[in-house]
């Protein structure tokens, strides 16, 4: 991908009497965007238009619906670790966009979204198209702003891109009125790298640090959780030096998953609902908890009045309103979790944990025998979830890009792939957002051009974002699209089978022809509905140059085991 | 349950009373009371929220508060660690002043002023805790009280130290 030469972006940096649209344009391309993801509209054409002469520096990409740009660029921010740009019109194009936003602030994505408004004249009027986009979005964005003249316009693009991308990432919001986008500015751009009511790494008190290793080099059973914060500061070197320093076994929550490759054998996996049957069952027999980077969502923590209660707690977090919300710590660390763990580590003593470890391996070995081994190795004819999942990381050495939508396919591509490589996971965790999968695998794919990426979505979540084919089409981009096909709103049908009597309210789907669809939108593909010919659909999946989408026919009714029913204590986790 | 007075410093934006007040509507808890006004840093304004809740949750709450981007600090204080006040006025007919009952005597006594008199009506006016404008409130209304209103909180906190100070803190490393 082409960046900014020196000498372009040098000239950017005296006064220029342009527009608002081209200032943002300009602004857009100071802060490096590569992609910008969005759909026009009346109240966003000046800057579309303005556009046009930077077709080259800034590649925009026609979504189908600002919801698919918004995913895509949050499948792009996950990928890169930069920020996602998308834009949309007023209105509905602004409200369409809401989802990803809200999505982003759990998951701690970095965006910039921009939308058009109607002119300063006309707001609060009920103008066409006009909408309250500041007032919408305010509890789903880390920060937001409406732009009504086009001096602001540097300013704030500047503060936009380094509130989202500092400290804890999250999106932006900047609305800016037609007005704003026609008049013309004295242009001067000078990048943010100070907002005096912000902080947004605060540095862990070092006597706060030595407690904690103290507390870590006495520990008898110690443990340790990891979930985004590790990916997000790039701290995966210092958490596995942590990791093999102190002998403390690892465990993940969806967030985190890809940060440490999950064969280490200090890795005891995944946590949480869906979770591993030793790491939940023995978070309430470890003495010492070390958090890193993760909130203790509910999904992972289950009921909190039985969590980990005889633990002390030690927590690295860079969000100080995280601390003691869920769970009361011993220690709490505030700060970027990579220079926390850089100041920690010459503390701690070596050490091994030989038999504690040796608990979750007997643990691993039963659920293996119980869940696994079924899973993997099915004795009936239907294919599982698991075996197909299974087959793909296999085939793509643990080092694609798995990008999953949310249900029973996400927690077993959580649960079955074998992550080799860092960002390695694209989910959405926090909100689980059915539709994600589809959009956001394109956005990491053109912010991961050398990885193979794969997305694995449920025939329910596909039928929500599923326009994306075009734009993936349109832009030959090369996605591999597997949709595992039970015929069912999966999650939803395994809880009315086991919390309501399996009274399938609503759950079973009437398909479309899937591969007719596809084929529709350009993109070859093929229904796999038997074992034997799965190998070879994934080998011309895998050796196709281009998109391709796979419908593999799994089992109608399977459930995802094991499983803290919600609201239940994690030492209550069912096997079965 | 207690009443806490929350203080939340704050750059002067639209729409930062929204996220400010977002952060106790979601959570169902009552504002009690909310005064905005200028402090004695420029551009930089304060917040006095008083609200009923535990004190574990005041903490998470005042934590929540100093995330959004543009709150620079909020602190949270037991109702006995501030000095407070809240202004409240009465508007009266004036016949009450002749009914015999001796209005001049009350408002001496809750060392109330008389702010304004027409041949209608006089208002009145009270400073003081909640407990005693309501108290003079009482009074006043057998005797044809026609309008009232109270004032939010204002507060100023006992422990000494300025919030400038807080300002330099906070960028120190
Ligand atoms: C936008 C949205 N609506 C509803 C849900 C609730 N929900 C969670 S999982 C699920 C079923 C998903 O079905 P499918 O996409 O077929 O995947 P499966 O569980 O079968 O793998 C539903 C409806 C959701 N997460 N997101």
């Amino acid at each position: 991908m082409k960046t900014l030469t020196k000498e372009k972006s040098s000239a950017f940096t005296d006064t220029e009497n342009i527009s608002g649209a081209l200032a943002i344009v300009k602004c857009l391309l100071e802060e490096q965007v590569e992609y910008i993801f969005g759909y026009p509209g009346g109240a966003i054409m000046p800057v579309y238009d303005a556009m046009y002469d930077y077709q080259e520096e800034l590649k925009h990409i026609l979504n189908r619906h600002e919801q698919g740009a918004v995913h895509a660029a949050q499948g792009y921010a996950r990928a890169t670790g930069r920020v996602g740009v998308c834009i949309a019109t007023s209105g509905p194009g602004a409200t369409n966009l809401i989802t990803g936003i809200a999505d982003a602030l759990i998951d701690s994505t970095p965006l910039v979204c921009i939308t058009g408004q109607v002119p300063k004249r006309l707001i609060g009027s009920d103008a066409f198209q006009e909408t309250d986009v500041i007032g919408i979005s305010l509890p789903v964005t880390k920060w937001n702003y409406q732009i009504t003249k086009a001096s602001e316009i540097p300013e704030i693009f500047a503060k936009a891109f380094y509130i989202a991308a500092s400290g804890r990432p999250g999106p932006v919001l900047i609305d800016i009125t037609k007005n704003a986008q026609i008049e013309m500015l004295d242009y001067y751009y000078k990048k943010c790298d100070h907002v005096r009511s912000y902080v947004p790494v605060p540095k862990a008190n070092p006597t706060e640090i030595e407690r904690a290793a103290e507390l870590i080099n006495k520990a008898k059973r110690p443990f340790l959780l990891f979930g985004h914060g590790v990916t997000i500061s790039g701290a995966e070197k210092e958490l596995k030096e942590v990791i093999e320093k102190t002998g403390v076994p690892a465990a993940w929550t969806i967030m985190g998953l890809s940060a440490l490759e999950t064969e280490h054998p200090q890795n005891v996996g995944m946590l949480g609902m869906h979770g591993n049957y030793g790491p939940n069952i023995l978070t309430n027999e470890c003495d010492v908890m070390i958090a890193v980077g993760m909130r203790f969502d509910d999904r992972v923590t289950g009921d909190l009045n039985t969590y980990a209660k005889q633990a002390k707690v030690i927590h690295l977090e860079i969000d100080p309103a995280e601390v003691d919300k869920n769970v009361k710590t011993e220690v709490a660390l505030v700060g970027d979790c990579k220079v926390t763990m850089q100041a920690l580590l010459p503390l701690l003593k070596k050490n091994n944990h030989k038999p504690w470890l040796q608990r979750f391996h007997d643990c691993m070995k039963m659920e293996q025998e119980m869940i696994i081994e079924k899973e993997l190795h099915p004795s009936k004819e239907g294919m599982t979830m698991g075996e197909v999942i299974r087959r793909i990381n296999d085939r793509t050495d643990g080092r694609a890009i798995i990008v999953t939508d949310v249900g029973q396919h996400q927690m077993v591509a959580c649960r079955y792939a074998r992550f080799q490589q860092h960002r390695g996971n694209i989910t959405s965790g926090g909100l689980g957002t059915m539709g994600f999968c589809l959009p956001a695998a394109f956005g990491a794919k053109l912010g991961a051009p050398n990885r193979d990426v794969v997305a694995i979505i449920g025939d329910g979540g596909f039928q929500m974002t599923l326009q994306e084919l075009g734009t993936i089409w349109q832009t030959q981009t090369n996605v591999k699209i597997v949709i595992l096909n039970n015929e069912f709103l999966g999650m939803v049908r395994q809880w009315q089978q086991l919390f309501f009597d399996k009274r399938y309210s609503a759950t079973e789907l009437v398909n479309p022809n899937f591969v007719a669809i596809s084929k529709g939108f350009g993109i070859d593909a093929e229904r796999v509905d038997k074992r034997e010919n799965l190998d070879d659909a994934l080998n011309r999946m895998f050796g196709c140059e281009q998109s391709y989408l796979l419908e593999i026919m799994v089992e109608k009714e399977d459930c995802v085991f094991p499983m803290i029913p919600a609201g239940a204590s994690v030492s209550q986790i069912r096997l079965s | 349950m207690k009443e806490f007075t929350v203080s939340v410093f704050t750059e002067n934006k639209v729409g930062l009373l929204n996220r400010v007040t977002v952060v106790l509507t979601r959570r169902h808890i009552n504002i009690e009371s909310l005064t905005v006004s200028e402090s004695e840093v420029e551009g930089i304004h304060r917040f006095t929220i008083v609200i009923n809740v535990a004190e574990d949750q005041v903490k998470k709450i005042v934590k929540q508060m100093e995330k959004q981007v543009d709150v620079v600090k909020a602190f949270y204080h037991e109702t006995d660690e501030t000095v407070h006040q809240e202004i409240a006025l009465y508007k009266m007919p004036i016949s009450a002043l002749s009914n015999g009952l001796n209005l001049e005597k009350m408002l001496r006594h809750h060392h109330a002023r008389i702010l304004s008199v027409s041949p209608e009506f006089l208002i009145v006016e009270k400073t003081g805790h909640k407990a005693e404008t309501q108290e003079l409130f009482n009074q006043l209304q057998p005797l044809g009280l026609l309008e009232f209103v109270r004032s939010g909180r204002i507060a100023i906190t006992k422990p000494m130290k300025k919030f400038s100070e807080h300002m330099e803190e906070m960028h120190a490393f």
